[in-house]
C-alpha cells in the first residue's frame, strides 16, 4: 500500500488528530447535529491515521518524530512501536463506537453543557494517542497528567457535590501518586539509566543492583495510579459518578489501560524483561497484583450498584495484566498485553449496558433487574457476552489474555499466580452470572416495576445505544476468532527471540 | 548606531530614570503612560543586545563615567545577569499594556503621572541592582528601588495598603541597614567595593580574618534575604502583594524578589564562594531547611487563604523556597534549577497576578467566595489563569516542571531521596490552592449578580495575560534560552567556587 503520507506524519497526526477535533467543536456548539458529526469525523479520521500506522510497525518499521530537547538528553518525541501501536488501536476503534453511544446516552438524558463534554472527551483521546505513542517517559509522563486533568471536568460532569468530591478524589490520588512517586521515578531513571528513551531490552542492563530496581519497580507500579493496584484504587469507583459513556470509555478503557499499558511498557522497554528476571525481585509484584485481582473481585461481590460492581471488576482485571507482567516470562507479558486489548471491549459492552439500562428505566442497581432481559434482550444479551469475557470463557476475547497469562504461570512453575487465576475465575462468575441469571430468568418484578411507574415496560434504549453496545459485544466475539492483530503486534512487542522460548 | 552599542549598560539604567524624571514633569497621567511603556518597550531591546554580546563575546565591562574599575564603578553583565535583566525589563514591557486600563480604574487620576514616574524609578533601581558591579552602587539601587516600591504599594485603593506599605518600609530599611554593615566589613577588610576586586583579595586576606569575613557573609545574607523574603523573613511580603495595585502586584511578584534572590546569588557564588570553602560554611544547610520550610509553610498557609492576592502571595514565599533550595544544593543541576526558576515563576506569577488584576476590574474584588462560576464569563481570563496554575503546580508541558525537574536531579546529585520527595510533595499543596480556586471558578453556578455581568476584560488587558499563559507553556518546551542560559550561568558559577 503506498501512503500519500510518511509514516512519521502520520504518527504526529495521530496525537494531533483529536486536538484539532477538540479546537473544531465549540464552533458548532448551537448545531448539535454538526457538532455530534465533528466528533465522529475526527473519531474515524483517527482510527485511518493509526490504522495507516500499523502498516509498516508491522512490517518492522518504528516510524519515528521528535520535537524540541527539553532538558539534554531528553526531547518530546513519539514512536510508533508494536505495544503502543496496540493500545492506540483498541482507544481509536473504541472511541467510534462510544462516540455513536454518546450521542444517545447525552441526548436522552438531556445532560447539560455537552459541548465542554465532547471537547473534553477528544482532548483525553488525544492524550491517551500520545501516552500510546510516546517515544520516551518523559513524552509518556506528559500526556499522562494531560489525561488526568482533561478526564477531571468528565468526571464532575454532574457539578453534584458527590461528583464534585469523586473529582478531588480522581484528581488529588491521579496527580498526587505521578508527582510524589511516579516523577521521582522517572528522574532516577534518568540519572541512573543515563536515558529515558523506550529500548528493547531495557536501560538498566549493568547499571543498577537488585535493591534499587526493586524500589523503582515499587515508585512506578504505585506511582502510576491509573492502573488502580490496590490500596491506590479507590478513585475508580468513585468515578462511577461520570455519565456512562465516560465510564465506559475513559475509566474501562482509556485511562485505566493508560495505566497497565505504561506499566507494561516500562517493564517491557525500560528495566527489560531479562534485567528483572536476574535481579529476580518482582515476586512480592505477583503478590500484590494477585491481592488486587481476589480482594477486588470480593468487594464487587457485595456492590448492589452495577456500575460499582464493574468499576471493582476493572480493578480486578487491571490487576491481571500487572499479573502477566509480574510473572515475568515472554509468554505472560504477551498475555498481558492481550488482556488490554480483550477487556477494553469486552469491559466497554459491559459499561454500554449499564448505561443502556439506565437510560431507558433508570436502573442502576443490581437488585433492580429481575425479568429485565426479555424487554431489553439486545442489552442483557451483550451484558452476556461481556460477562463472559470477563470470566474468561470462549467465545470471547476475554478466554486469549488470560490463556496466556496462566500459560506463562504455569510454564515458570508461578503456582501463586496460577491458584490466584483459577480463584479470581471463579469469583468473576460469581458475580456476574447472577445478573444474567436474575435478568432472563426470574420473573419481572421488584425494582424494575417500581422504576416503571412512569412506563410499564421499559423498552430498548435509543438505537443509537442499542447499536453500540451490539457492535462492541460483536468485536468481543469477533476478536477471540480473529486475534491476528493484537496477536501480532503483542508477538513483536516480545521480540522474535523470545517468542521461540515460549514453545509455541 | 555602532556609537550606542558600547554604552548599552548604562542605557538600561538612564532609560527608565530619565523617563522617571519626564513622566514627573508633564503631570498628565496619559503623557506619562506613554512616556513609561516607550521606556519599558526599549528595555528588553537593550537586555537582549547585551545577553547575545555575552553570549558571542564574554562578559562586558563598563566603566561609569571612564573612571576605570575598581576605582570607579563598574557595570558589569555576565550571562547570569544578563539573563536576570533579560527577564526584569521583558515582564516589565509585556506588562506596560496592562497597566494602561488597570491602572486607569485602580489610580485616582491626579496621580497617575506620578505613578508611572515612581514605577519608572522602581524599574530603573531593580535593573541597576542587576547590572552594577560594585557592592555600594548594588546598595544605592536596592534602596531606590525600595522606596519606589513602598509608594506603589501605598498607592493601592484599599486603607491597608498604607500599613502594608510602611510594615514593608521597617523591614526593608532593615534589610538594607544589614546589607550595609556587610559591605562596610567587606570595605574595612579589602579596601574595595568592586565584587571581582573584593573577592580577588578577599581570598588573600590573613587566616586571622576569617570571622570578618563570616561577619560580613551573616550581615549581607540576612539583609538579602529580607529582600527577597526568605522564610520566616517573609512577613512583609503577603500585605504587600494582597494591597498593592494589580499592575504593581504583577509587577513586584515578577521581578522584585527575583533581583533579590540574583543579588544572594551574586555574593554566595561570585563573592564570598571564591574568597572561602563555601562548601565548609553551613550556609548550604541553613538554606536548605529554610527553603523546605517555605515551601511547606507558605504553601499549606496558603490554602487557606481566600484572599486570591494573598494566597498567591504566599505561594511566592513557598516558590522563592524552590530558588533558595538550588542555591543551597551548590550542584550544577541545582543551581540551573534556581536560574531557571527565577526565569519560569516571575512568568508564572506575572501571569496569575494579571488574571487576578483582570477579575479585580471587573468584580472589584478578589476574594474565593465571589468568584463561584466566573470561568464561563471570563474564560480567557480563567483559562490562563488555569494554565499559570497549572505552571505553579509543575506539570509536564510548563515551565514549572522544567524547575523542578533540574532541582530534583540536583537533590539527587547530591545523593538526597528525601529531597526529592520533599521537593514533589510540596508540589502536591500547589495542587490543592490551585484545584481550590479552579473549581470555583469553573465548576459552581454563578451566586451573584456582579459575576452574571462580568466579562473578559478589554484586549489590551488581555493580550499580557495571554503571551504570558504561552509562555508558560512555550517554555516548558522550548529550554534553549532559559534552561540553557541558566546551565551556562550555574557552570561559571560553580566553576568559580574555591
Amino acid at each position: 500500500m503506498t501512503l500519500p503520507l510518511s509514516p512519521e506524519s502520520l504518527l504526529v497526526l495521530a496525537v494531533l488528530v483529536p486536538f484539532l477535533g477538540a479546537a473544531a467543536l465549540p464552533i458548532f456548539h448551537y448545531i448539535p447535529n454538526l457538532r455530534e458529526a465533528v466528533t465522529l469525523v475526527t473519531a474515524g479520521m483517527l482510527l485511518l491515521v493509526v490504522i495507516a500506522i500499523a502498516t509498516p510497525v508491522m512490517d518492522g518499521i518504528r516510524p519515528e518524530a521528535s520535537g524540541f530537547e527539553i532538558v539534554p538528553g531528553i526531547a518530546f518525541a513519539l514512536q510508533a512501536e508494536p505495544l503502543g501501536l496496540l493500545f492506540a488501536l483498541v482507544a481509536s476503534s473504541l472511541w467510534i463506537v462510544t462516540s455513536v453511544y454518546s450521542i444517545g446516552y447525552m441526548r436522552a438524558n438531556a445532560e447539560p453543557r455537552q459541548t465542554s463534554y465532547y471537547v473534553c472527551f477528544a482532548i483525553a483521546l488525544g492524550s491517551t494517542m500520545g501516552v500510546a505513542l510516546a517515544k520516551n517517559l518523559f513524552t509518556l509522563f506528559l500526556f499522562y497528567e494531560l489525561l488526568t486533568i482533561s478526564t477531571y471536568p468528565l468526571v464532575t460532569h454532574k457539578r453534584s457535590e458527590e461528583a464534585m468530591r469523586a473529582g478531588r478524589i480522581y484528581l488529588g490520588l491521579l496527580l498526587g501518586t505521578s508527582m510524589v512517586l511516579f516523577l521521582p521515578a522517572i528522574i532516577a531513571t534518568f540519572v541512573i539509566g543515563g536515558t529515558l528513551d523506550f529500548t528493547p531490552g531495557g536501560i538498566f542492563a549493568g547499571k543498577a543492583d537488585a535493591t534499587v530496581l526493586a524500589v523503582l519497580l515499587g515508585l512506578y507500579v504505585f506511582g502510576i495510579g491509573k492502573a488502580a493496584l490496590m490500596p491506590l484504587h479507590f478513585w475508580l469507583p468513585a468515578a462511577m459518578v461520570a455519565p456512562t459513556p465516560v465510564s465506559a470509555l475513559l475509566h474501562a478503557v482509556a485511562v485505566v489501560k493508560a495505566g497497565v499499558f505504561s506499566i507494561v511498557k516500562i517493564v517491557v522497554y525500560v528495566f527489560g524483561v531479562e534485567t528483572l528476571v536476574q535481579a529476580g525481585q518482582s515476586g512480592w509484584l505477583t503478590a500484590v497484583a494477585g491481592a488486587t485481582v481476589i480482594a477486588a473481585s470480593v468487594i464487587a461481590l457485595k456492590q448492589d450498584n452495577l456500575k460499582r460492581r464493574l468499576a471493582y471488576s476493572t480493578v480486578s482485571q487491571l490487576s491481571y495484566v500487572i499479573l502477566g507482567v509480574a510473572i515475568l516470562t515472554p509468554l505472560s507479558v504477551l498475555g498481558a498485553a492481550m488482556h488490554i486489548a480483550a477487556h477494553a471491549w469486552c469491559k466497554i459492552t459491559l459499561f454500554f449496558a449499564a448505561g443502556s439500562l439506565y437510560t431507558s428505566a433508570h436502573l442502576t442497581e443490581v437488585s433492580q433487574l429481575d425479568g429485565i432481559g426479555r424487554r431489553m434482550p439486545w442489552t442483557m444479551g451483550a451484558f452476556t457476552i461481556g460477562a463472559l469475557g470477563m470470566i474468561g470463557l470462549p467465545p470471547t476475547a476475554g478466554f486469549i489474555g488470560k490463556w496466556f497469562i496462566l500459560s506463562g504461570a504455569l510454564q515458570s512453575a508461578n503456582w501463586l499466580a496460577v491458584v490466584v487465576i483459577i480463584v479470581s475465575t471463579g469469583l468473576n462468575a460469581g458475580y456476574f452470572l447472577p445478573i444474567v441469571f436474575r435478568a432472563f430468568f426470574r420473573p419481572p418484578g421488584g425494582g424494575a416495576s417500581e422504576a416503571g411507574a412512569e412506563s410499564d415496560m421499559p423498552r430498548e434504549a435509543p438505537w443509537p445505544i442499542v447499536a453500540a453496545l451490539s457492535m462492541t459485544a460483536a468485536g468481543a466475539i469477533a476478536l477471540f476468532f480473529f486475534p491476528d492483530v493484537p496477536l501480532a503486534l503483542s508477538k513483536l512487542m516480545i521480540g522474535a527471540e523470545a517468542w521461540t522460548t515460549t514453545g509455541l | 548606531m555602532s556609537s550606542v552599542w558600547p554604552h548599552l549598560p548604562i542605557l538600561q539604567v538612564v532609560i527608565p530614570l530619565m523617563g522617571a524624571i519626564l513622566a514627573a514633569f508633564t503631570r498628565r497621567g496619559a503623557t506619562a503612560y506613554a512616556i513609561a511603556l516607550a521606556a519599558s518597550l526599549a528595555l528588553p531591546f537593550v537586555a537582549g543586545a547585551m545577553l547575545w554580546q555575552v553570549l558571542s563575546s564574554g562578559p562586558i565591562s563598563y566603566a561609569i563615567g571612564g573612571w576605570e574599575p575598581p576605582f570607579g564603578i563598574e557595570y558589569r553583565v555576565d550571562l547570569l545577569n544578563g539573563f536576570v535583566l533579560l527577564l526584569v525589563s521583558t515582564v516589565g514591557a509585556v506588562i506596560m499594556p496592562f497597566a494602561y486600563r488597570s491602572v486607569g480604574l485602580e489610580i485616582d487620576s491626579g496621580r497617575q503621572a506620578w505613578f508611572y514616574s515612581v514605577y519608572l524609578l522602581c524599574l530603573a533601581g531593580l535593573l541597576g541592582v542587576t547590572i552594577t558591579g560594585d557592592a555600594f552602587n548594588a546598595f544605592v539601587f536596592l534602596e531606590i528601588s525600595s522606596l519606589a516600591t513602598y509608594v506603589l504599594i501605598a498607592l493601592g485603593h484599599d486603607r491597608r495598603a498604607l500599613l502594608a506599605a510602611y510594615q514593608y518600609l521597617i523591614m526593608g530599611t532593615v534589610g538594607a541597614t544589614f546589607y550595609v554593615i556587610g559591605v562596610g566589613f567587606l570595605y574595612l577588610l579589602t579596601g574595595t567595593l568592586n565584587f571581582v576586586d573584593i573577592a580577588a583579595r578577599l581570598g588573600d586576606a590573613p587566616p586571622d580574618r576569617i570571622n570578618a569575613i563570616l561577619a560580613a557573609l551573616a550581615f549581607v545574607s540576612a539583609g538579602v534575604s529580607l529582600k527577597l523574603a526568605l522564610f520566616p523573613l517573609h512577613a512583609w511580603l503577603p500585605n504587600a502583594y494582597a494591597y498593592a495595585p494589580s499592575m504593581v502586584t504583577a509587577f513586584l511578584a515578577a521581578t522584585a524578589t527575583k533581583v533579590a534572590v540574583y543579588l544572594l546569588i551574586r555574593l554566595f557564588f561570585s563573592v564570598f564562594g571564591q574568597a572561602v570553602d563555601f562548601a565548609a560554611l553551613p550556609v548550604g544547610e541553613i538554606m536548605l531547611l529554610l527553603s523546605i520550610a517555605a515551601m511547606f509553610v507558605a504553601s499549606i498557609i496558603a490554602v487557606f487563604e481566600t484572599n486570591l492576592k494573598r494566597m498567591f502571595a504566599y505561594s511566592s514565599v513557598a516558590q522563592i523556597g524552590y530558588i533558595t533550595l538550588g542555591i543551597g544544593l551548590a550542584n550544577q543541576a541545582g543551581l540551573t534549577g534556581s536560574i531557571v526558576h527565577l526565569f519560569n515563576h516571575a512568568i508564572v506569577k506575572a501571569a496569575l497576578f494579571a488574571a487576578l488584576g483582570c477579575v479585580f476590574f471587573r468584580l472589584g474584588s478578589v476574594s474565593l467566595a465571589d468568584i463561584s462560576g466566573l470561568g464561563r464569563r471570563m474564560p480567557v481570563t480563567l483559562t490562563a489563569f488555569t494554565v499559570a496554575g497549572l505552571g505553579l503546580i509543575g506539570t509536564p508541558g510548563t515551565v514549572g516542571f522544567i524547575s523542578k525537574w533540574y532541582l530534583a536531579v540536583g537533590a539527587l546529585d547530591n545523593g538526597s531521596w528525601l529531597l526529592v520527595f520533599l521537593i514533589v510533595a510540596s508540589s502536591l499543596i500547589a495542587i490543592v490552592y490551585v484545584g481550590r480556586v479552579v473549581e470555583v471558578a469553573w465548576f459552581r453556578p454563578a451566586n451573584s449578580p456582579a459575576v452574571a455581568e462580568a466579562a473578559d476584560p478589554p484586549l489590551s488587558m488581555l493580550l499580557p495575560l495571554i503571551l504570558l499563559a504561552l509562555a508558560t507553556i512555550y517554555f516548558g518546551f522550548d529550554t534553549r534560552l532559559t534552561a540553557g542560559v541558566a546551565s551556562m550561568a550555574a557552570e561559571m558559577l560553580i566553576g568559580g567556587l574555591r
